[in-house]
């Protein structure tokens, strides 16, 4: 029959829509409220771990790019044999040739010099620490500077002095210089001059104490052979090399060679920003357990949802039951249900976000740190929310749309 | 003619009655409807009911609880289909449309009265009414005005911003009338319109619907107060299943609502 083909049901416009659907959320609040707070935890907490994690990332790099990229490690490296090789004295110098090479400076290791606190102390209780003879420009060239005291210079290089690093101050309990405070180096009394700032470039230089070559030659007896056959201060066992910074690649490339012409393959080159960068980049492993809290979170919270919209189904039957009278298809009234738990996991989500990223902000000016709230957190949350409502809206939505009129409008 | 055009006349003052309804064939057509519930053992709500029911006029279904009446009821409001037989809704076998038809259907051409009113709190007495028509694809200001007129016809213009639960229950009756009536619907169906109420407002209930249908409106009240039956021009008794009885006060005929105007 025509007329029968001419009934085509009205479409709701996107403002009733939206009307219809918010029903439930405006006529119940604490409950909508309540059901969205599950969401909203779940979703904060996977923004605030990911901005939390970028921030810190971006924390760290600015460090990095603050101490620059364009140094170099020239460190001794191992015999065909498998022992430990020397770098030559001349290795600095030769370096210090090499055109973009801006700054040279070395330490040279005394490996079987032990630092203590006192004499008292046990000699196995070393601390990890070592002691290693420093040239004087090594500050600069490792991009750190005295915490306290002031660091080696011509004159304390040749004398009893030495200068601690960050960690090596700690853990031999040195937290403050007064005048005459001395420790126990190499079976002697050494006076500390300065306690320095911790090298994130260089952290090698945290756990020493730090000694002039000369004194190091004179008290311990750190001393080489040189080509003429005089005895002359020890070798450098680290080169701290900084180069022009378009040219790193191109100094990195020759450096072995340069050192150690003879032999090459004895030497280890590395570039420490390269190491920390790489760090920066795998600190997101450490994410996955809470990223797995936060999804357990977003999954309590749909579980939430989900069990709030077939309570609601239930209870609001008769107006199921009115709208089906007063023409709506069954159509009209899944998409009613399905868009009230969408909206309601939208609100948790939107919430959730701004809750992480506040989390982040707050954390992240503390540590002064650049705030960093990647796309794929916040967009990711707002996502996972409205992909929620959409699976945990679905059963009671079609619930709702297969409820028969005439049961819908049977009161109880 | 749909919801859009049946506004349109409403909107110009125009009710779909006097010439126009010798005119339109019957507003609601059952041939030997039946409808049968379950299986073991089936229950009989309906075994066989044929009634016309011509526009304009104001029909009460009677009977005691169980004699099917409600059953009927959904079959003519086209929320369950029956068993067998035909059902017309303003000349539309109903058999013949899908769900989605039958919805479209409801929403132009029936208008529903309930019991228990069935308003949205929530809302404005104007937006209640204007929910009416919701589902018939008319835009929000224009339901808005006919919602406006609706709420004219039933004396309650000056509550419109009301909320419905600050209101007295004869008036709930009155907005759930207007909400049937907004859409000028083929038929209004009220089942037991003043069962929630005390008798006086009951009356008054009454008076509204029988002052509606004499505007033109096809009114089908379904209820078990013979009182309340006995008050309308057709009374169609139902008992077990059946039209027991087809009778029309004040010895008019039922369909006479040409000697009515």
């Amino acid at each position: 029959m025509t007329a029968g083909a001419l009934l085509i049901p009205g479409r709701l416009r996107s403002g009733d829509m939206a009307r219809v659907a918010s029903v439930g959320l405006r006529t119940r609040r604490l409950r909508a409220a309540l059901s969205a707070l599950g969401i909203a935890i779940g979703v904060a907490a996977i923004v605030a771990v990911l901005g939390l994690s970028s921030s810190s990332q971006a924390g760290l790099l600015a460090e990095i790019d603050r101490l620059g990229t364009n140094l170099l490690t020239v460190t001794n490296g191992q015999t065909l044999t498998g022992q430990t090789a020397n770098l030559p004295l001349t290795a600095p110098a030769m370096i210090a040739r090499i055109n973009p090479v801006t700054e040279v400076a070395n330490t040279g290791e005394l490996s079987n010099v032990n630092v203590f606190r006192s004499p008292l102390i046990p000699q196995v209780n070393t601390n990890a620490l070592s002691v290693q003879a420093a040239s004087l420009n090594l500050l600069s060239a490792v991009g750190t500077s005295v915490a306290q005291g002031s660091y080696l210079n011509a004159a304390t290089a040749t004398e009893p002095a030495v200068v601690l690093g960050a960690a090596a101050a700690q853990r031999l309990g040195i937290d403050h210089i007064y005048r005459g405070e001395r420790i126990w180096l190499g079976g002697m009394w050494f006076y500390v001059t300065g306690i320095l700032k911790p090298a994130v470039l260089a952290p090698e230089v945290d756990s020493s104490a730090l000694i002039g070559y000369t004194a190091a030659k004179r008290y311990l007896n750190y001393t080489s052979t040189a080509a003429d056959g005089t005895t002359t201060q020890g070798p450098p066992t680290s080169i701290y090399v900084r180069a022009t910074n378009s040219q790193v690649g191109a100094v990195d490339n020759v450096l072995a060679d340069t050192a150690n012409p003879e032999n090459p393959g004895e030497v280890d080159v590395s570039q420490p920003s390269a190491a920390l960068t790489a760090r920066a980049d795998a600190q997101g492993a450490f994410n996955g357990l809470f990223l797995g809290l936060g999804a357990v979170a977003l999954l309590v919270g749909a579980v939430g949802v989900a069990n709030i919209m077939i309570i609601s189904v239930l209870e609001r039957r008769s107006e199921i039951g009115l709208r089906r009278a007063l023409g709506a298809t069954r159509g009209q009234i899944r998409t009613q249900f399905l868009s009230e738990a969408i909206l309601l996991a939208l609100l948790g989500g939107t919430i959730g976000v701004a809750a992480g990223a506040l989390a982040t902000i707050i954390y992240a000016h503390t540590k002064h740190w650049a705030v960093v709230i990647p796309t794929e957190a916040w967009a990711g949350g707002i996502t996972s929310a409205i992909l929620i409502g959409a699976i945990a809206g679905l059963l009671p939505a079609i619930r709702a749309a297969r409820l028969s009129p005439t049961d819908a409008l049977r009161t109880v | 003619m749909n919801a859009h055009d049946q506004a349109i006349s409403a909107a110009t003052g125009q009710s779909a009655g006097n010439s126009a309804a010798a005119a339109r064939p019957a507003v609601l057509e059952l041939h030997d409807v039946t409808k049968t519930y379950g299986s073991e053992p089936p229950v009989f709500a309906l075994r066989g009911v044929s009634l016309t029911v011509a526009p304009g006029e104001l029909v009460a279904i009677v009977g005691p609880s169980g004699s099917g009446k409600t059953t009927l009821l959904h079959v003519i409001g086209t929320l369950d289909r029956p068993t067998s037989g035909t059902v017309r809704i303003d000349g539309i076998d109903i058999a013949e449309l899908d769900d989605r038809q039958l919805a479209a259907l409801r929403a132009r051409s029936i208008g529903f009265v309930f019991q228990q009113f069935f308003l949205a709190e929530h809302q404005s007495v104007l937006d209640n009414v204007a929910d009416g028509l919701l589902y018939a694809g008319v835009d929000v200001r224009e339901r808005r005005e006919l919602a406006a007129r609706a709420l004219n016809a039933v004396g309650l213009a000056d509550r419109q911003h009301a909320r419905p639960t600050t209101m007295s229950g004869g008036q709930r009756q009155r907005i759930a009338i207007a909400r049937a009536l907004v859409g000028q619907p083929a038929i209004v169906l009220a089942d037991e319109p003043t069962g929630n109420l005390d008798s006086h407002t009951g009356e008054q209930i009454l008076e509204l619907l029988k002052e509606l249908n004499t505007q033109g409106a096809t009114i089908i009240v379904i209820t078990h107060d013979h009182d309340l039956a006995s008050q309308l021009q057709r009374q169609v008794h139902v008992r077990d299943g059946l039209i027991v009885a087809d009778t029309a006060t004040d010895a008019k005929p039922a369909t006479g609502i040409e000697d009515q105007r």
